[in-house]
């Protein structure tokens, strides 16, 4: 009898960095191939995919991808949805295997971000020679820098200081140990875009963004891909016992959007949505916070994690920057976060992120991350959020 | 003269106005087709407060061209309705803005278009401190 869930038969990222030798396709299918192999099966066995690129506009990436590395006509879903493109992709596919459309499926999850600078803001189609209202808003001319910030990096900035207005005990100091953190966790982690540790003071003297993030408290652009093989219970038990061995059991699969607040569209309420997909993905797995031994969330900014601490109920509400000086969050700590060196270090090539941090935790939950191996691993949260916004939740089980 | 955006009104005094759900008091700037927190479909313009409080903050140093840098963007609480807009008036350093700031609407131009009519921007600026 199946249980009906859903499992992770391999997974993949590639080297998160600078591709210039590669096409956006090319590296999907990288990632792509690399899922396949790690799964012991081939595009042969996959019964659908779906496949997000922010970046590249209309043309469909998963139809790009099947192009490198298989076509064989199955149905292709591809989805956008800002930084959570790569979870929407896994969450469709777990739809798919759950509802009992494709027992095995294929998400995918690309982008080629090197050197695209601050993103966020707003294009021009203002009329300078006559003001003219366009818009709902009725705006004459580009608002973001005029009227308050559009940008990413002021945005996540004004959430982690908001957080400060209600809770205290937020500084410049406290965000920039946060990177800290993550800089030196990503020593450790190959993969990751940048892997040099990073002592407070050049954290702190770097270039200011937007206060209190400096350039290195900011996720790196780069480029890289990730992808995973999901596969039914029912069709996991008929497989080998080396594939059934490695795989990982998907306890949560969760995928939410904003519910309307007072303010959430002046300043977008990251929390609320990330606080009720952390909730929803508890209740799935069976499992509490203090359960888990190892998250990582989505730490676009230094002001991003402290927030997602108290949102994925890591501590009691409120108690996000307790939490942070219990050294908890550190690798040696009671609950690590982002050992990978999280965004601002292993880098946040956008679609690809949901489907990576997803692939840190199999990779612990395995006993296969080496170095940075957290022992004993046997339950894992990946979190992801795009503005918007979207927010991903995934709980990792390891096979018992 | 023309408002930057169509929740500024300048008259009699320059204030911000929202479209106000009428079933369940949600307020929005600019146009919805419904309420995002109710679906009722029918709204009413209301009047906003000029002073309120900064509940978040920001010092962006890079921007488009022609937008002068660094600024401060803030979030202002109006008596319970949140706005976006920068703060003017004050150096823009961790110094001069700090959460809790109570601030005031003003307004500015922001430039004149061919015919010559002026473009109102608006901000808020620090209240006696």
């Amino acid at each position: 009898m199946s249980s009906g869930d859903v499992w992770i038969l391999g997974i993949t990222m590639t080297k998160f960095g600078k591709r210039p030798d590669v096409e956006t396709d090319e590296l999907a299918a990288e990632a792509a191939l690399g899922a396949l192999k790690d799964a012991g099966v081939t595009m042969k066995d996959i019964g659908v995919l779906a496949a997000g690129n922010l970046m590249g506009g209309a043309l469909g990436i998963g139809q790009q991808v099947q192009k490198q590395i298989g076509q064989t006509g199955i149905p292709v879903f591809n989805v956008a949805n800002a930084c959570a493109t790569g979870a929407t992709a896994l969450r469709t596919v777990i739809m798919a295997i759950k509802a009992g459309e494709a027992d095995m499926g294929l998400a995918v999850g690309v982008e080629k971000l090197s050197g695209a600078g601050l993103l966020g803001g707003g294009a021009s189609r203002y009329d300078k020679d006559t003001w003219t209202p366009r818009g709902t808003d009725g705006a004459i001319m580009p608002l973001d820098g005029r009227v308050g910030t559009a940008g990413m990096p002021g945005t996540f900035a004004q959430v982690g200081m908001e957080y400060g207005h209600k809770y205290g005990g937020v500084s410049f100091e406290l965000f920039a140990r946060i990177s800290e953190k993550n800089h030196a966790h990503s020593v450790l982690n190959p993969l990751a875009a940048y892997n040099k540790a990073m002592p407070l003071e050049q954290i702190m003297g770097d270039i200011m963004i937007a206060y209190p993030n400096t350039r290195p408290m900011c996720s790196a652009n780069c480029d890289g891909a990730a992808a995973a093989v999901l596969v039914s219970d029912a069709k996991l038990k008929t497989l080998d016992p080396d594939q059934r061995r490695r795989a990982v059991k998907i306890s949560a699969s969760v995928l939410t959007s904003d519910p309307y607040e007072e303010g959430c569209q002046v300043l977008p309420n990251v929390n609320t949505l990330t606080r009720r997909a952390a909730q929803q993905a508890y209740e799935q797995a069976g499992v509490s916070p203090t359960d888990l031994d190892l998250v990582e969330l989505h730490d676009c900014f230094a002001t991003a994690e402290l927030v997602h601490y108290d949102n994925l109920m890591l501590c009691p509400e409120g108690g996000a920057v307790d939490f942070f000086e219990s050294g908890k969050p550190f690798r040696d700590g009671a609950l690590p976060v982002n050992v990978s060196g999280g965004l601002q270090s292993k880098g946040h090539p956008i679609a690809a992120t949901g489907i990576a941090n997803v692939w840190e935790i199999a990779h612990h939950l395995r006993g296969e991350a080496g170095d940075r191996q957290i022992e004993g691993a046997k339950l894992g949260l990946a979190h992801v959020i795009g503005l918007g916004s979207a927010c991903g939740v995934h709980i990792l089980e390891k096979a018992s | 003269m023309i408002p930057v955006v169509s929740a500024l009104a300048l008259e009699p005094e320059p204030h911000l106005v929202a479209n106000e759900c009428t079933a369940c008091g949600a307020r929005f700037f600019g146009r919805r087709a419904a309420c995002a927190g109710c679906f009722n479909e029918a709204f009413t313009q209301a009047t906003l407060p000029t002073e309120g409080e900064v509940v978040a903050f920001t010092i962006v140093a890079f921007a488009m061209p022609g937008v002068p840098t660094p600024y401060v963007a803030a979030t202002v609480d109006l008596g319970g309705t949140k706005v976006q807009a920068n703060i003017v008036g004050v150096e823009p350093t961790p110094d001069h803005v700090h959460l809790g700031q109570q601030v005031r609407l003003t307004t500015f131009g922001l430039g004149q278009d061919t015919h010559g009519t002026e473009a109102i921007g608006f901000g808020f600026t620090p209240i006696g401190d």
